[in-house]
């Protein structure tokens, strides 16, 4: 599934940086994104929400749904 | 033999300021979110084997494709590009030790440079406390660089680091400079990530604390709530607990006034002590306690880390503007001043989002204004409650309301008219939270304040003693229409009587031209001219000297008025243009004019 369809609260791996646009997805890898990587959604932004807050390893990063949307994830049980 | 050139690099927010500061005995800002350092900057320092250090702090960079303002900055020195400087002798790359596996891969595209370079695993203190645990002679052999740990706030956090910068500095083992193409971003995050699975043997889940407060802080619901009572609070402190100390520094203004005009002979120098100096510098600096707490609350927010979590909660509604939710901190940073505003602008990748920043960031309130403000709602806005509310603080935040509501508007049109373009995308990182360092807190603070007095005793000082020889003389003048300052003010009169303004106030908006709180000296110098008391306040003066309609019209110019040329200065050497200058410059002043012009006489045909 996609990052952005990840619930609030679940983790999940990345399994694969889709490529759509090479400078997005040089900018998703530089900022940390990798496949395998742990990710957990956090939380949705206020007033429509499509801006996301999520666990990056360690991190909190900010994205938005059509970046996110970029980054395939499977959910860890 | 020249200093040996060292250039800080890593992630925004590793810690690289701090580690500069440590180092040189700088004062470089620091603050916990990314974009602090949007400039190259420099020191020396020496290490203990006695060898010249040049330490270059640069911005963060996650990369090296360098694709906003700040990033480029920091990746044309670390490459020696563009035939400005040449490449540093060698890299201190800092990584947060709190995350090393996220940032890894930073380190071994720098490694490919094949520069010279030591790997400072930096907050190790920090991660430690998590209980991260980090194999770090593993790491060292991995990487084939060497690698130290350090906790860049202490001096004895430093102490392996620099014993490892002489080794490198004696031995300058280069590294293996990639050849041809660096390999693919892919396979270099995949071998960092293979390191990282061996180096790192503990790493157990993030910051429990900045997890529960974020649990709070960003929920959907009550994140907005936490936002805007934040902002309530630090406006109700500015305007509620300065009260007494500002009481106190105007009375002893007002005892200064009497003392000297009790000691001092009638006469030239008495006049330019009571009216010029004391009224000009005392309407400003009694503003002092203000200014101080206005600026602990936004240095206390940004050193704790809430600042990013402020533009995440303010993404959604910066999107439908058009703009990123990364310009609330330049927009949030205004409301203290709009230069670092514009400054840290520059993380802003689209140049065009920049601009458009740029261009409102005069709209927010900075503190100059606050001066201005305080003393007209003081002097003219009963002190009435109004639900459960004072009337006073309803204006003051209805002013800064304008300005926002006004930056909002003017963002959104110019991003469907001259700055168009594509909604960029936000990938920001939020920081663990920390406590402010006292340290750091209080030079911060008193740097600001200093700042503020020292203009209050250089160019205030001299305003008031130019403007009290023009409004003085010459003698003969019957009245203050017929001085100098007189003269000259009623050659802007006309252009301002249509919008409420009288000659004093004309008077006092052209040296109030170069910054917005020395038109409050000079309306402090001119008033006092004409006034017989010495202790009484620049307030009780213009109550008797100034119509409603015209003091609602001069707040209403003030949130717009492009008032200071340091601002603009910043603006066009950010912007790079004259012609965005003049475009912001015309397009504030407009907007100042019709919205005084606009209250003025509405409030003259509502009867106020």
């Amino acid at each position: 599934m996609k990052l952005t369809d990840l619930p609030t609260g679940r983790k999940a791996r990345v399994s694969k940086i889709v490529l759509e646009s090479t400078g997005l997805e040089t900018k998703l890898r530089e900022v940390g994104f990798s496949e395998g990587d742990e990710v957990e959604m956090l939380a949705h932004g206020p007033f429509g929400g499509r801006t996301l807050a999520v666990r990056l390893n360690r991190s909190i990063i900010a994205l938005r749904g059509a970046e996110a949307a970029m980054i395939e994830v499977e959910e860890i049980s | 033999m020249s200093a040996f050139r060292l250039a800080l690099v890593g992630a925004p927010n590793s810690g690289k300021s701090t580690l500069f500061n440590g180092l040189t005995g700088g004062r470089a800002k620091v603050a916990n979110y990314a974009g602090v350092t949007v400039e190259r900057r420099s020191g020396q320092f020496t290490t203990p084997a006695g060898r010249s250090v040049e330490l270059i702090d640069l911005p963060g960079i996650y990369g090296l494709s360098a694709r906003s303002l700040d990033e480029r900055i920091a990746v044309d020195v670390i490459s020696g590009r563009e035939g400005i400087e040449d490449a540093p002798d060698a890299l201190l790359v800092l990584i947060d030790a709190a995350d090393l596996r996220t940032h890894l891969h930073l380190a071994l595209q720098l490694k490919a440079l094949g520069r010279p370079m030591l790997l400072v695993l930096n907050m190790i203190d920090l991660a430690e406390r998590d209980g991260v645990v980090i194999d770090v002679a593993k790491l060292e052999q991995r990487l084939g660089v060497p690698v130290v740990t350090t906790c860049a706030t202490r001096k004895a956090g430093r102490v392996a680091l620099l014993a490892r910068l002489d080794e490198l500095v004696a031995a300058r083992p280069m590294n293996e400079a990639a050849n041809g193409a660096i390999a693919d971003l892919r396979s270099v995050q995949h071998e960092a990530r293979a390191i990282a699975r061996e180096a790192i043997l503990r790493e157990p889940a993030m910051n429990k604390l900045t997890r529960a407060v974020d649990r709070v802080v960003l929920n959907p619901f009550a994140g907005p709530f936490v936002l805007a009572g934040m902002l309530f609070l630090m406006f109700q402190a500015v305007f509620t607990w300065a009260e007494v100390p500002m009481t106190l520094i105007e009375s002893g203004f007002g005892a200064l006034g009497a003392w000297v005009s009790a000691v001092l002979p009638d006469g030239l120098v008495k006049g330019l002590i009571v009216d010029g100096v004391i009224a000009g510098v005392g309407s400003v600096v009694v503003f002092l306690p203000q200014i101080i707490i206005l600026f602990a609350f936004i240095l206390a927010l940004e050193a704790s880390g809430y600042m990013a979590r402020a533009a995440f909660m303010m993404d959604e509604l910066m999107l439908r503007v058009g703009l990123n939710g990364r310009a609330f901190i330049p927009l949030l940073s205004s409301f203290a001043c709009a230069i670092p505003g514009m400054m840290s602008a520059r993380t802003i990748e689209n140049e065009n989002d920049r601009l458009t920043t740029i261009l409102v960031a005069p709209l927010m309130t900075c503190s100059a204004r606050i001066p201005v403000y305080t003393l007209i709602v003081a002097a003219f806005i009963p002190p009435r409650t109004v639900g459960i509310f004072n009337l006073q603080g309803l204006v003051m935040f209805g002013l800064y309301l304008a300005g926002i509501v006004s930056a909002v508007l003017v963002a959104f049109v110019l991003k469907r008219t001259l700055t168009r373009g594509r909604p960029q995308p936000l990938l920001m990182e939020m920081p663990t939270y920390k406590l402010p360092d006292p340290r750091d807190f209080l030079i911060n603070l008193s740097m600001r304040a200093w700042a503020f007095l020292r203009r209050a005793g250089t160019y205030i000082f001299w305003v008031s003693v130019g403007l009290w020889f023009l409004a003085s003389y010459p003698r003969s003048a019957s009245g203050i229409r017929d001085t100098f300052a007189g003269m000259l003010g009623s050659w802007l009169e006309p252009l301002l009587r249509p919008i409420g303004f009288n000659l004093e106030i004309a008077i006092a908006l052209v040296p109030g031209l170069a910054a917005r709180e020395v038109a409050v000296g000079a309306l402090g110098t001119v008033y006092a001219l004409q006034s017989t008391d010495d202790t009484a306040g620049l307030a009780q003066a213009l109550q008797s000297a100034w119509s409603l309609p015209t003091a609602l019209a001069f707040l209403a110019w003030y949130v717009f008025a492009p008032q200071c040329l340091a601002t603009l200065a910043v603006a066009r050497r950010e912007m790079n243009s004259w012609r965005w200058t003049a475009f912001m410059v015309g397009y504030l002043l407009t907007m100042a004019y019709v919205a005084a012009g606009a209250t003025y006489w509405t409030a003259r045909w509502a009867g106020l």
